[in-house]
């Protein structure tokens, strides 16, 4: 029996998976180990199609039709997973086995009240009887932090942030006390405090109830921060497995210390996220000469709150609360400037209104007061829908947060490229556009042939860049950069926002780049403004701000974001 | 720059572009999928009958001889022969043309009506929604064949007139579809990026929206082309389509009734068949169209 108890509770052996396509069997995950113990917390982390989901959907054997396991072994506290009959797994998930998946809204029932969502999975387990279901249900709320569960339990998804829907979530995971959660990405969209709050929670109800938890996310700072043990994973195979102080102060594997590297931290400069191998370049220091290209004065934009709430309320007879009656200020008077040839950093969490703002900067909104001012010229004053036509649409461009998103699925790479070209940049004769979309490509770093290709044979990256190769076509002055590369892995991103920099420096180009990620902001930036609530709380160089915060709010941003252990 | 173009590239062969690509797809559509294969073939062989079937008949469609009325299928007459003597293979084959027209027209004619509007309902909403929401609210609020019987009764038995009738009580469908796709795709990145490069907003939908949305238009295409098909000869039956003794699907079925009763079945029989195919055939056909207009199956 001794080898019972030294046997870890999840023992994955030699495991490969493949999926079966038009174009033959793929191999998503090939001849990988991985061991989790008990009360250990072990990160799986690797970019975009290294077969770290996978492994967690056939540890779950919840892989889609196309997929199977094609050999290998997956032991659970001794059972066999792959031997396990499908009731069986059924009675597993859930009791033994749970998981948190990446976009919580997703997850739950969008019609049915939270409360009743734990309680199904209470209830499915025979964890509790109807007669006592509800307390168990509030129970469980209480302890992932749900202030008021009482009353929370009533509640609809839609009623709850997005970090309370994740507690929800984790609250149906945990349940019925499984030994083990996998969480997939569980904080990926949210924002830094919220992530921050989130992993706190899930390390502390780990520990508590003596489980193990498995973290997939892409994110190496946030694995190394919260787990014990990490797996670096890369195109479906295992390429190092080290307790996270090591692998963070000394990987091993060149691919691990690639993604390190790239990990935007402390201290590193643009160029320290690219490969040692690279040529250095020559350090850019445009100067921003003082003028200001884009002035922003007072800008306020206003929803009216006349929504389903507010005339439901009528109906019911209702008196609707004094706070419906006025109208939200999604920005809240801000005023800010931005220097020709400087970068501006936007930062603050979600809806604190950087969105609405770069909007209206662009001339896709229309603001309700303030004005914008672009070099001497009042452009705010403009409807949005003239602004289309007109030539300071030049001026201004955009590259935009989702990559796939941004480019219309009918039209190559080239069309989409062309398409601000032959509305206002005057280039005429098909020679001379594809001459220029080419010159283009070179400039952002996408081969000539992918030009033809459309946007679904095209990997993120270089999406990304004709994205931005569509945004420097008519030569703008001001480029509004909204998280260009938050959709993007962390090789990538390091690789795009070099790019985005040497273009900055090549044409003189003034960014405000949007991003909720200090980090990232820092590497670019001149001069940051944080947001919060629609108001600026704070500006000033991005030194000062991110080295000497001088607003609480500022600060418990800088904390929020993982530290790993150095 | 060239510092940065050593990222991974996918080391696939450029594929290729055009017109020869779109025929290769089309080709790997076709043979992929029994079904679409066969609807394919019955399409060309419809189209076959409705552009030269006149010249490939055995008979004058409208040559009567009585000496030969009411014979059942034979060598010399494959489907037989009316009461009249004339060659039912021929009028099957004749009316073919017929038909298409018809389905080819009210569907083409709804398409640009029903589809415009419907995005630019959904695109623009606010009045233009409403307007065009409360036009098909109106034409649903009927039933669609006694309203197609109205606008046909009053604007004259003709062809174009059926072909009108059919387009107005499709109309309705179009314009949902339309209208819901394109609220959707309203404020998507492409859309954004579109105004940021000048284009107006008529160009957005024509140019941005509209191709999104081809897909899954063409598949109602398809399956009201089959519609309008019975539709046409639904009116033809009752006596308000075409007249005799120009040969038609639905009018050869309603004077073949009458003969079901004393024996003589092929009268209802093949034109009856006809029409089934051709129904068959267009509502088989849309998943098959979808997947060679749209893109992102060209893997």
């Amino acid at each position: 029996m001794l080898d019972v108890v030294h046997q870890p509770l999840l023992d994955i052996r030699d495991l490969t998976v493949e999926f079966a396509t038009r174009r033959g069997t793929v191999t998503a995950v090939r001849n990988i180990d991985i061991s989790a113990n008990k009360g250990e917390t072990l990160g799986i982390v690797g970019e975009s199609g290294s077969g770290k989901s996978v492994t967690s959907f056939a540890v779950m054997r919840i892989l889609d039709r196309a997929g199977r396991i094609a050999g290998g072994s997956v032991t659970f506290s001794g059972i066999d997973l792959r031997a396990a009959s499908d009731r069986d797994m059924g009675d597993m998930r859930g009791r033994e086995i749970s998981m948190i998946f990446q976009n919580p809204r997703a997850a739950l029932n969008p019609i049915r009240k939270v409360g009743y969502q734990i309680e199904d999975v209470l209830l499915r387990h025979v964890q509790a009887v109807p007669a006592n279901v509800k307390e168990k249900a509030i129970d469980i709320l209480k302890q992932v932090r749900i202030a008021r569960p009482e009353e929370r339990y009533h509640a609809y998804p839609f009623e709850l942030s997005g970090g309370m829907c994740q507690r929800i979530v984790i609250a149906i995971a945990l349940a019925c006390r499984p030994q083990l959660l996998i969480a997939d990405e569980p904080t990926t969209g949210l924002d830094v405090t919220t992530q921050k709050a989130v992993m706190e929670l899930v390390v502390e109800l780990t520990h508590k109830r003596g489980m193990s938890t498995v973290l997939i996310t892409h994110d190496l700072g946030l694995a190394a921060a919260y787990c014990d043990r990490v797996v670096v994973m890369r195109k479906g195979e295992v390429v190092e497995t080290a307790p996270s102080d090591i692998i963070f102060n000394s990987p091993a594997h060149a691919y691990t210390r690639k993604l390190m590297r790239a990990t935007p931290r402390p201290g590193a400069t643009l160029r320290d996220l690219l490969d040692e191998e690279r040529p250095a370049r020559k350090p850019t220091s445009v100067q921003a000469d003082g003028r200001p290209l884009l002035k922003i004065t007072d800008l306020v934009k206003e929803y009216a709150r006349q929504g389903v709430t507010k005339s439901m309320a009528q109906l019911f007879g209702r008196k609707a609360s004094a706070v419906d009656e006025q109208p939200f200020r999604a920005v809240d008077g801000i005023s800010f400037e931005i220097m020709r040839g400087q970068s501006v950093g936007l930062v603050g969490e979600s809806g604190c209104g950087k969105s609405t703002t770069s909007m209206m900067a662009m001339r896709l909104l229309d603001p309700t007061s303030g004005s914008i001012v672009l070099d001497g010229e009042d452009i705010g004053a403009i409807p949005a829908r003239k602004f289309a036509k007109l030539p300071a649409r030049k001026r201004i461009q955009m590259v935009f947060q989702d990559p796939t998103d941004s480019l219309n699925p009918r039209f190559t790479a080239m069309r989409a490229i062309a398409d601000p070209i032959l509305r206002l940049g005057g280039i005429s004769g098909r020679d001379a556009l594809r001459a220029r979309c080419e010159e283009l490509a070179q400039l952002v770093g996408l081969p000539r042939h992918l030009l033809d290709r459309f946007p679904h044979q095209l990997s993120g990256g270089q999406k990304a860049r004709v994205g931005i190769a569509r945004a420097i076509a008519l030569h703008p002055e001001l480029v509004i950069l909204d998280e260009p590369t938050a959709a993007l892995d962390v090789s990538v991103q390091a690789i795009v926002l070099n790019l985005l920099d040497e273009l900055k420096a090549r044409f003189g180009m003034s960014y405000l780049f949007v991003s909720h990620d200090l980090h990232v902001v820092r590497l670019l930036c001149d001069h940051v403004i944080v947001m919060k609530s629609g108001r600026i709380v704070e500006q000033g160089s991005a030194e000062q701000v991110l080295e000497a915060p001088q607003d609480e709010y500022t600060r418990e941003l800088i904390a929020a974001i993982p530290h790993p252990p150095v | 720059m060239t510092a940065f173009d050593t990222t991974v590239i996918e080391a696939a062969a450029s594929p290729a572009t055009g017109l020869s690509a779109t025929l290769k797809h089309a080709r790997h559509v076709v043979t992929g999928n029994p079904i679409t294969g066969f609807s394919f073939t019955l399409f060309i062989l419809l189209l076959v009958c409705a552009l030269f079937g006149p010249y490939l008949v055995p008979y004058d469609p409208l040559a009567t001889n009585t000496v030969v009325a009411l014979k059942p299928p034979s060598l010399h007459h494959l489907m037989g022969t009316d009461q009249l003597g004339r060659d039912l293979l021929s009028r099957v084959v004749v009316a073919t043309r017929l038909d298409m027209e018809v389905a080819i027209f009210s569907v083409a004619l709804v398409f640009v009506l029903g589809g415009i509007s419907g995005i630019a309902a959904g695109y623009f909403g606010g009045w233009t929604d409403r307007l065009v929401g409360r036009l098909s609210d109106t034409i649903m609020a009927f039933p669609l064949f006694v309203l197609a019987m109205g606008i046909v009764a009053a604007l004259g038995n003709t062809v174009t007139n059926i072909i009108i009738a059919t387009a107005i009580i499709n109309y309705p469908l179009y314009v949902r579809i339309a209208r819901a796709e394109a609220n959707v795709r309203r404020n998507a990145g492409f859309v954004q990026a579109a105004r940021l490069s000048g284009n107006g907003e008529f160009r957005i939908l024509l140019m941005q929206i509209l191709p999104n949305i081809l897909p899954i238009m063409m598949v109602q295409m398809s399956l009201t082309m089959g519609y309008a098909i019975l539709n046409a000869a639904g009116l033809s039956f009752i006596g308000l389509g075409v007249r005799p003794p120009t040969p038609e699907w639905g009018i050869m079925v309603a004077e073949g009734a009458a003969f079901i009763v004393s024996g003589e079945w092929w009268i209802a029989l093949f034109p009856g068949l006809a029409l089934m195919l051709a129904v068959f055939c267009f509502n088989m056909l849309g998943d098959g169209l979808r997947d060679i207009v749209d893109p992102q199956r060209r893997t």
